[in-house]
């Protein structure tokens, strides 16, 4: 069975590289809709339906970019899933809970009965905070290598403030984006009340990762791979430079530049996981498993890639035309 | 202590496919119903197709929302509590989930958003055409899904090597035995759920004073549907038992409670199976019938269950109760669809009369059937996962190979979390449909989800 070279070293990469793509058009996708269901509370019951209208047409299709991620660990490397998943039992099974709240107040608060809707609108609040604040717990157990001592529950407990306070930042850009007037302003606000979770939870990460293994600690401090990354912290720091003086000043006139804060937060997203996906290479469980040790068989990866590599590009062409279809500013999307 | 985590996890597990099943059987099948809808709108231009579309596209809002929220979780599980499957048979499960990702969840995912806020928004055709492609979706869904699970209960076109199975043959892992019989089966489950609903939750409108055109003629065709397909469900059922009693003879065994391999065995209508002394008590069957239905010979031999015990006295054949009664269960609810709906369709008929000769207790018999699909789609399920038992993938790996070793009151602990939400949300699920019929019952608008007022259009949108 001889492909292109030796199968056994670049389908595993091609896999662990999709699923590093899934994962990153994930956390940005549905990170923008959970974070608006994040920021919730904040909102009066008009603003509500409207951050609601903002994300109705995609946080379907967002998640099952989550979908697409735990699927490609459980049939690329089906033992890394099991020892990740199993690991992260409880926050795994609170996401879900999260997950299930959040999806089905969608349709639940808008078909219910008018009293009720307050309820449901809880729901979608406490449902996009469990499956916010679970997810970036669960990073911060995967970054100190899913062991669960007291320090590394500490410390992922940081994690996950700081994700979720991520999330409602790059969920306020979304809302800048596509609402206008009071709404808009009450999100750049949000966005600048947010932001420091973001530069936090990086910040947190990019010191705690090289201590947890002289691995990574060499790949970072030790000369010439640290020129490889050294480019990732200077443009995050633009990055984020840029983001403030942007975010000072809106919004600006007829509606400028609306889209850029958006794009900005996209763009540190990808730095800052970047910078993740460099250091625990060619790990898939941090300082346990490889990627290369994990992998499947030769010959179902290989069935799976030529799929991927029929319908990725299919399924990224009808998600540009749906956010196509949908954009410019959200209006009235009438659930009820 | 090992032993618990099994059962609690199978419990778990069983608590989540189970409601996770309901909403994927709306789904399959009424996403074609509203393409249907949507087509004889389209021809026709009656304003009464797209009155039901209106309806039915909000249900299948919900249900498809229900869908998927408990599908994502079931993705997870596979990892959280069952480890030992991926690693074992992931060569043939992964590409098989994939595929069923990759070909069928975003189609789903992206065209919903499209049939359900885009009606102003993309020419009439794109809409239709987003329609069907939710509608094929869905079943691309059941297909890859399907294919799997009768690929665990049939399994070929694998090797082992080193305990771990290989893909040999990727046609005959497909279309393994099982598969054509099941996948008929489902979808015909899923259309009769559908066909079930709709009458009943018409006839419960229409009882309640909303007699519109678009009513009625949702009941009429879902009726009709019911009485074309339950005979046909029948004929397939049987096919299916046939299939299993060729590659699973012990699930049959214990569906039919046959213990003792025999010639002339009679189909037991009740019993209650002691699976201690490995006997029914109370037996009453028809003499001969067993035999008749699974070797079309009154006096064929059937195995019986007493051949699945090892000679060390392990047990290869699943508990025989649960299997003998979801199994009965299933075959009433079906009797009972068969006589509801071809009584119903003799009254519309019957002198061209249409769903005003409906009498009261025939709309009342209508409601009460409503999920009469869901309950008989579980039995089924129940029948042939129980079935399987002891077996994960039969004949290559057991259930308790496969379970996480997560400590009991962990898993005890989520899965009571799982069951309260579940139960809440199912409570729900029911009550917004029964609401949602009331309210357009009283003549109310329940909004215009695919038609917004044209104000409501912003001036960013594209002229059309």
């Amino acid at each position: 069975m001889n492909y292109f070279g030796d199968p056994t070293i670049w389908l595993p990469f091609v896999f662990a590289a999709l699923m590093g793509v899934s994962i990153l058009i994930y956390v940005i996708l549905d990170g923008f809709d959970l974070g608006v269901g994040v920021l919730f509370p904040f909102a009066n019951d008009d603003e509500k339906d409207r951050m609601i209208a903002s994300i109705g047409p995609f946080w379907d299709a967002n998640e099952t970019w989550l979908v697409l991620a735990v699927g490609l660990l459980l049939v690329a490397f089906p033992s890394a899933h099991g020892a990740i998943l199993t690991a992260l039992y409880l926050p795994v099974a609170i996401m879900l809970i999260g997950l299930i709240l959040r999806g089905v107040a969608f349709e639940f608060r808008a078909k219910a009965p008018a009293p009720h809707k307050h309820l449901w609108n809880n729901a979608f609040f406490a449902g996009s905070l469990m499956t916010s604040l679970s997810q970036g717990f669960m990073l911060g157990m995967y970054v100190m290598g899913l062991e669960w001592t007291l320090a590394n529950v500490g410390f992922a407990i940081l994690t996950a403030v700081f994700l979720t306070v991520g999330y409602s930042f790059i969920g306020a850009t979304w809302i800048i984006h596509k609402t206008s007037a009071v709404l808009q302003a009450k999100a750049v606000g949000w966005a600048k009340g947010g932001i420091w979770g973001l530069v936090l939870g990086i910040g947190a990460i990019s010191l705690a990762t090289p201590f947890v293994s002289t691995r990574i600690f060499d790949k970072w401090f030790s000369f010439p791979e640290a020129l490889y990354l050294s480019p990732l912290p200077i443009l995050s720091g633009l990055l984020v430079v840029w983001l403030w003086s942007m975010l000072r000043k809106m919004p600006y006139a007829e509606d400028r530049r609306s889209w850029q804060p958006f794009a900005a937060a996209t763009a540190l997203w990808v730095t800052a996981f970047g910078g993740m996906a460099y250091s625990f290479y060619p790990y898939v469980v941090p300082e346990q498993i490889t990627i290369y040790e994990a992998a499947s068989a030769p010959e179902s990866l290989f069935i799976i890639l030529i799929g991927t590599c029929i319908v990725l590009p299919t399924i990224m062409g009808y998600t540009v035309l749906s956010y196509f279809i949908f954009r410019g500013k959200a209006t009235e999307l009438r659930y009820d | 202590m090992e032993l618990e985590t099994l059962l609690l996890s199978r419990i778990q597990f069983a608590a989540n496919i189970s409601f996770h099943i309901l909403f994927p059987t709306i789904t399959i099948a009424l996403g074609w119903v509203l393409l249907f809808f949507k087509l004889r709108y389209n021809r026709t231009g009656e304003e009464r197709w797209m009155e039901a579309y209106r309806f039915w596209v909000k249900i299948f809002a919900l249900s498809f929302a229900m869908g998927v929220v408990s599908g994502i979780t079931m993705s997870f599980q596979f990892g959280t509590n069952w480890p030992g499957f991926m690693e074992k048979v992931g060569n043939i499960a992964g590409p098989l989930l994939a595929y069923e990702i990759m070909t069928a969840f975003f189609l789903e995912a992206v065209f919903l958003g499209i049939m359900l806020f885009g009606f102003s928004r993309v020419p009439n055709w794109v809409h239709t055409l987003a329609t069907f492609l939710v509608a094929f979706g869905t079943m691309m869904s059941a297909f890859w899904i399907i294919v799997l699970n009768s690929w665990m209960h049939t399994p070929q076109g694998f090797e082992m090597i080193d305990g771990v199975a290989h893909a040999t043959d990727w046609s005959a892992i497909i279309f393994n035995p099982s598969m054509p019989y099941r996948f008929t089966h489902m979808v015909l489950a899923s259309f009769l759920t559908v066909s079930f609903l709709i009458a009943g939750v018409s006839a419960f409108r229409w009882l309640i004073g909303g007699r519109t055109e678009g009513v009625r003629v949702a009941m009429k065709t879902a009726i009709i549907a019911a009485a074309v397909l339950i005979p046909v469900q029948i004929l397939v059922g049987d096919f299916h038992g046939l299939n299993t009693k060729e590659y699973q003879p012990a699930k049959v065994a214990a569906m039919e409670g046959n213990w003792e391999t025999s010639t002339g065995v009679p189909l037991i209508l009740f019993a209650i199976p002691d699976e201690e002394a490995r006997e029914n008590r109370f037996e009453i069957g028809i003499p001969k019938l067993a035999s008749f239905i699974l070797t079309h010979d009154w006096n064929g031999e059937v195995q019986g269950l007493n051949d699945f015990v090892t000679e060390d006295g392990e047990v290869l054949h699943p508990r025989v109760s649960p299997v003998f009664w979801s199994f009965r269960v299933m075959v009433g609810t079906g009797l009972l669809m068969l006589l509801v709906s071809w009584s119903a369709t003799y009254m519309i008929m019957r002198r061209k009369r249409g769903v005003e000769g409906l009498p009261k207790p025939m709309l009342y018999a209508l409601i009460g059937m409503s999920f009469s699909g869901w309950l008989a789609t579980l039995a089924g399920w129940y029948t042939t996962e129980i079935g399987r038992q002891p077996w994960l993938v039969q004949g290559v790996m057991t259930t308790k190979e496969a379970v996480a070793d997560v400590p009991a009151p962990l898993v005890l602990s989520t899965l009571i979390a799982y069951l309260l939400v579940y139960a809440g949300l199912l409570l729900a699920y029911v009550f917004v449909i029964f609401y949602l019929a009331r309210k357009t019952a009283r003549g109310e608008s329940i909004g215009t989800t695919i038609a917004p007022s044209p104000a409501a259009v912003p001036k960013a949108m594209p002229a059309e």
